[in-house]
C-alpha cells in the first residue's frame, strides 16, 4: 500500500524526486542521485527538527505536520513522522 | 739671524701697543733703537682703537687654583626634595696627563706572587744549566744533583688548601635494579548521552509517564490468564519485527499527506477555484446560474462501470462513497466500491471489490467507518473501514436470508426488488447479519380498484425509498410502475397512502430537508415532482425532456433541488425564484453518450457530485445564484434557519395548492 502511494507520488506531474529519510538524518530510500539525496537529507532534516523545535517550544501540545518551502524554482514539502521524514520535490505547474 | 731679529721686532711692537705704558716702550724702545734704530712702530691694521684714559687704565691679573674648564654652575636633581639643587662645591681637578705604573708593592699580594715565580724560575734556570754542564759528567751526579735541587723547590710549591688533612673517601652502595610493575582495571562501561531539555521534551516525558500509569491501572484490573499471554506474545512478535530493519510502512501516513500536497499543488487553481472564486457575472445574467466544473474523479479499473450510487461521509464532509456496477441487466460484472476525498483527487482512498455489482450505498450516521451495499444479486453487505481488508466485514449470504432481486436501496434499511424491506441487524456479539422485515407488500396487498371495476393486480417492485428526516417511522416507497407508496414502519403488510406518480419507474423519492410535507420524486417518463403528502396531486411537474437519473434537494434551502438527466444535463431549479423553470441547465460530461446516474449535494461545501455511467465522477461548484438566501428586508432582520425555510416553502405552496384545490380532485 505504502509503496504504492510513494510510487504514484513519484509519477505524478511535476514531480522531480522523493526521499525518505530515517531518524536520523540517512536516506534510506530515494530516486534522486547520491549526492543531491545526501545534501538534501542532511539539509532538511536539520530544518524539520527546528521547526518542530519551534512549534512545541510555543506549545508543548501542539505538533509539525508538514513543511512546504517554495522557492523560485520548485517547492520542496516535508512531511515528518515520529520516526521518518518524506522529502518530495515538485515543480508546480504554473 | 735676519729673521729672529723680525720677528723680535714684531713681538715688541705688540708688547709696546698692548701695555700701553709708555715708560716701558720707551724703554724697550731705547733698548731696541741702539741695535735695531731705523725701525719705526708699525700698528697692525686691526688694533683695538683705546682712548688715552682707556690706555692708561690698569688691569689687574689674578692667578687662582681654579680649574677654568671645570663648570661654574652645576645642578643636580635631587629625588627627595623633588627639585633641581645647585651643587656647592665643583671638583676642580684638572688632569692634564695620566700614565698608569707598573710598580707593585712588594707586600701585597701580587708581589708575592711575583716573587715566588720569580725565584722559581731562576731556581729551573739554574738547575737547566747545571744539567747542561753535567751533561758532559756522569749522568749519576746530574740526578743525584736533579735529586738535591728538586725537594728544596717543593716545599715551596705545595700548596696548604685546607687547615686539616682533608682527604676525600667515597663507597657507593649496590643500586637494587628498578622494575616497573603496573596493573589496570577494566573500564567502567561508558556511553555518550545528549539530550536538550525543551519544554516539549518534558511534556513528552510526561505523557509517558502518564500513558504508563494507566497502563498498569488496566493491567491491575483482573483480567484472564490467557488474554495476558496472548497479550505477551504478541508483543514480542511486534518487537521482534521492530528490530529486524527499517520499517518503513510507518511512513504511510506521512505519504498519504504527501500525496495529497502533491495533488494540491498540481491542482491549485482547482482548490483556489473550490474556496474562493465566486462568479461574479451571476450578477449580469438575472437568476440563472451556472455549475462550475472542479475536479474529476476516475479510477482506471471502474472505467466500465457505470456509477450506481454516491453518498457523502456524514462526519467528514469531503470524503464521498461511489458504488460501481451496471445499469444493464443482460451484462452484469464485478462491482466496486470506492472512497475518493476532495483532497485527492488522483487516486481513491479506500479500494472495495465485489463479485457482483453494487447497486446501492449508504454511510452510517453514527459510525461513519460503516458502508452499507446492496448488490445486484441481492446480497448485501457491510464494509468497515477502520479495517484494512478489502473484503466486506460483514455479508449476507443465501443463509442468511439474502434478497431474491437486485438490492435498489440501502439505508440503513434495505429495500430489495420485490418490496421486502429488511431490517438488518448487525449483531456485533455473534458478528452475523440478521435481517427482520418491515414490510412485506406482497402481491396481495396491493390490490387497486381500477376505474372500470377491474381489480387489477399491482406487481410491487420497490426502486427507491426514503425515510422521513424528523418522523421516524415515516417512509416512501418507489416502485417500478410509477407508484409512490408511503408507508410507516408500524404496519408491516399495509400502506397508508399511495401516489400515483408517473407513468414509468420511480427513479428517486425524496423528502424535503426543511418542510415536513413535501416531497419530490423523479421517473424515467422525463418528469420531476414535487408534492405534498397530504395531497394526491403533485404541487408542480417539471418536463425535462428526457429520462431523469436522480434528483436530490440541496441542504441549504428548502426550495433549491437539483435534477440529472440521460442526455448529460443536470437542471438546478429554485422555486422562490423561478417556479416553472430551471435556473440552470448545464451540460455537465463531455461525450454525448455519457449517461448520469446520481447527483448528491455536499452538505456544507457549495458543491456537488454527479456520477455518469462511464465511470467519473465529476464535482461541480454551485454559482452564487443558485444559492440565493433571502434577501434582507429593511428593518428587519435576517432569519436564519428552518423555520425560514419552511415559511418560504409553504408561500410557495399556498399559490399552487388554492388554484389546485379550486380545480377540484
Amino acid at each position: 500500500m505504502l509503496e504504492e502511494t510513494l510510487k504514484r507520488i513519484q509519477a505524478h506531474k511535476g514531480v522531480v524526486g522523493t526521499i525518505v529519510v530515517n531518524a536520523e538524518g540517512i536516506p534510506i530510500r530515494t530516486t534522486l542521485d547520491n549526492s543531491t539525496t545526501v545534501q538534501y537529507a542532511g539539509l532538511l532534516h536539520q530544518l524539520t527538527m527546528k521547526a518542530r523545535s519551534t512549534v512545541r517550544d510555543i506549545d508543548p501540545q501542539n505538533d509539525l505536520t508538514f513543511l512546504r518551502i517554495r522557492s523560485k524554482k520548485h517547492e520542496i514539502m516535508v512531511a515528518p513522522d515520529k520516526e521518518y521524514l518524506l522529502i518530495v520535490i515538485q515543480n508546480p505547474c504554473e | 739671524t735676519e729673521l729672529s731679529t723680525s720677528k723680535l721686532k714684531h713681538k715688541w711692537s705688540y708688547l709696546n701697543s698692548v701695555t700701553g705704558d709708555e715708560d716701558a716702550s720707551t724703554e724697550m724702545g731705547e733698548g731696541l733703537d741702539e741695535w735695531a734704530a731705523a725701525k719705526t712702530l708699525i700698528k697692525p691694521p686691526d688694533q683695538l682703537e683705546l682712548t688715552e684714559a682707556e690706555l692708561k687704565e690698569e688691569f689687574t691679573r689674578i692667578l687662582t687654583a681654579n680649574n677654568p674648564h671645570a663648570p661654574q654652575n652645576i645642578v643636580r636633581y635631587s629625588f627627595k626634595e623633588r627639585t633641581y639643587k645647585p651643587i656647592s662645591y665643583v671638583d676642580q681637578m684638572a688632569i692634564h696627563f695620566s700614565l698608569n705604573g707598573n710598580m707593585i708593592l712588594k707586600d701585597s699580594d701580587e708581589g708575592r706572587c711575583q716573587n715566588a715565580r720569580l725565584s722559581t724560575e731562576a731556581d729551573s734556570k739554574i738547575i737547566s744549566e747545571e744539567e747542561e754542564a753535567e751533561e758532559t759528567g756522569t749522568a749519576e751526579a746530574a740526578e743525584a744533583a736533579e735529586a738535591e735541587e728538586l725537594p728544596p723547590p717543593r716545599p715551596k710549591e705545595r700548596k696548604l688548601a685546607n687547615q686539616f688533612n682533608f682527604i676525600e673517601r667515597a663507597s657507593k652502595t649496590l643500586n637494587n635494579p628498578l622494575r616497573d610493575r603496573a596493573c589496570q582495571s577494566e573500564p567502567t562501561p561508558c556511553k555518550n548521552f545528549s539530550a536538550t531539555a525543551n519544554q516539549w521534551e518534558i511534556y513528552d516525558a510526561y505523557v509517558e509517564e502518564l500513558q504508563k500509569m494507566e497502563k498498569s491501572k488496566e493491567k491491575e484490573k483482573p483480567r484472564a490468564h490467557i488474554a495476558k499471554k496472548e497479550e505477551k506474545r504478541r508483543g514480542r512478535k511486534s518487537t521482534s519485527l521492530e528490530s529486524q530493519s527499517d520499517d518503513i510502512t510507518k511512513v504511510s501516513k506521512a505519504a498519504k499527506i504527501m500525496e495529497r500536497m502533491v495533488n494540491q499543488n498540481t491542482f491549485d487553481d482547482i482548490a483556489q477555484d473550490f474556496k474562493y472564486f465566486e462568479d461574479a457575472s451571476d450578477e449580469y445574467r438575472d437568476q440563472q446560474g451556472t455549475l462550475l466544473p472542479l475536479w474529476k474523479f476516475q479510477y482506471d479499473k471502474t472505467k466500465r462501470l457505470a456509477v450506481t450510487a454516491i453518498s457523502w461521509n456524514p462526519k467528514y464532509k469531503d470524503l464521498f462513497a461511489v458504488g460501481y456496477g451496471s445499469y444493464d441487466f443482460m451484462k452484469q460484472s464485478q462491482g466496486m466500491l470506492l472512497l475518493y476525498t476532495m483532497k485527492n483527487p488522483s487516486f481513491p482512498e479506500y479500494i472495495f471489490s465485489s463479485e457482483s455489482g453494487i447497486m446501492c450505498l449508504d454511510i452510517h450516521n453514527d459510525h461513519p467507518h460503516l458502508v452499507a451495499v446492496g448488490f445486484y444479486d441481492g446480497n448485501v453487505a457491510i464494509y468497515n473501514l477502520k479495517k484494512p481488508s478489502s473484503q466486506p466485514s460483514h455479508k449476507s449470504s443465501a443463509k442468511s436470508g439474502k434478497h431474491m432481486d437486485p438490492v435498489w436501496q440501502v439505508s440503513v434499511l434495505f429495500l430489495s426488488s420485490n418490496l421486502l424491506l429488511f431490517m438488518w441487524n448487525l449483531l456485533c456479539l455473534q458478528n452475523e447479519l440478521v435481517h427482520t422485515d418491515v414490510i412485506k407488500l406482497s402481491v396481495e396487498g396491493t390490490t387497486m380498484q381500477g376505474p372500470e371495476g377491474l381489480q387489477l393486480q399491482t406487481f410491487g417492485c420497490g426502486t427507491s425509498f426514503d425515510f422521513h428526516k424528523k418522523i421516524d417511522y415515516l417512509f416512501l416507497v418507489g416502485t417500478e410502475e410509477g407508484k409512490i407508496y408511503k408507508c410507516s414502519k408500524c404496519y408491516s403488510s399495509q400502506f397508508l397512502d399511495v401516489f400515483e406518480a408517473h407513468h414509468m419507474a420511480v427513479d428517486a423519492v425524496s423528502w424535503n430537508p426543511y418542510h415536513m410535507k413535501v416531497f419530490i420524486s423523479c421517473s424515467s417518463d422525463w418528469t420531476v415532482k414535487i408534492w405534498d403528502h397530504t395531497i394526491k396531486t403533485p404541487m408542480f411537474i417539471y418536463d425535462l425532456n428526457s429520462a431523469v437519473g436522480d434528483v436530490a434537494w440541496s441542504p441549504y434551502s428548502s426550495t433549491v433541488f437539483a435534477a440529472v438527466t440521460t442526455d448529460g444535463k443536470a437542471h438546478v431549479f429554485d422555486l422562490s425564484v423561478n417556479k416553472y423553470e430551471a435556473i440552470c441547465t448545464q451540460v455537465v460530461v463531455a461525450k454525448k453518450k455519457n449517461k448520469i446516474t446520481h447527483i448528491q449535494f455536499n452538505p456544507v461545501y457549495p458543491v456537488v457530485i454527479i456520477g455518469d455511467d462511464r465511470g467519473h465522477v465529476t464535482c461541480l461548484k454551485l454559482s452564487p445564484n443558485l444559492r440565493r438566501m433571502p434577501k434582507e428586508k429593511k428593518g428587519q432582520e435576517v432569519k436564519k434557519g428552518p423555520e425560514v425555510e419552511i415559511a418560504k416553502l409553504d408561500k410557495l405552496l399556498n399559490l399552487v395548492r388554492e388554484p389546485a384545490g379550486q380545480a377540484g380532485r
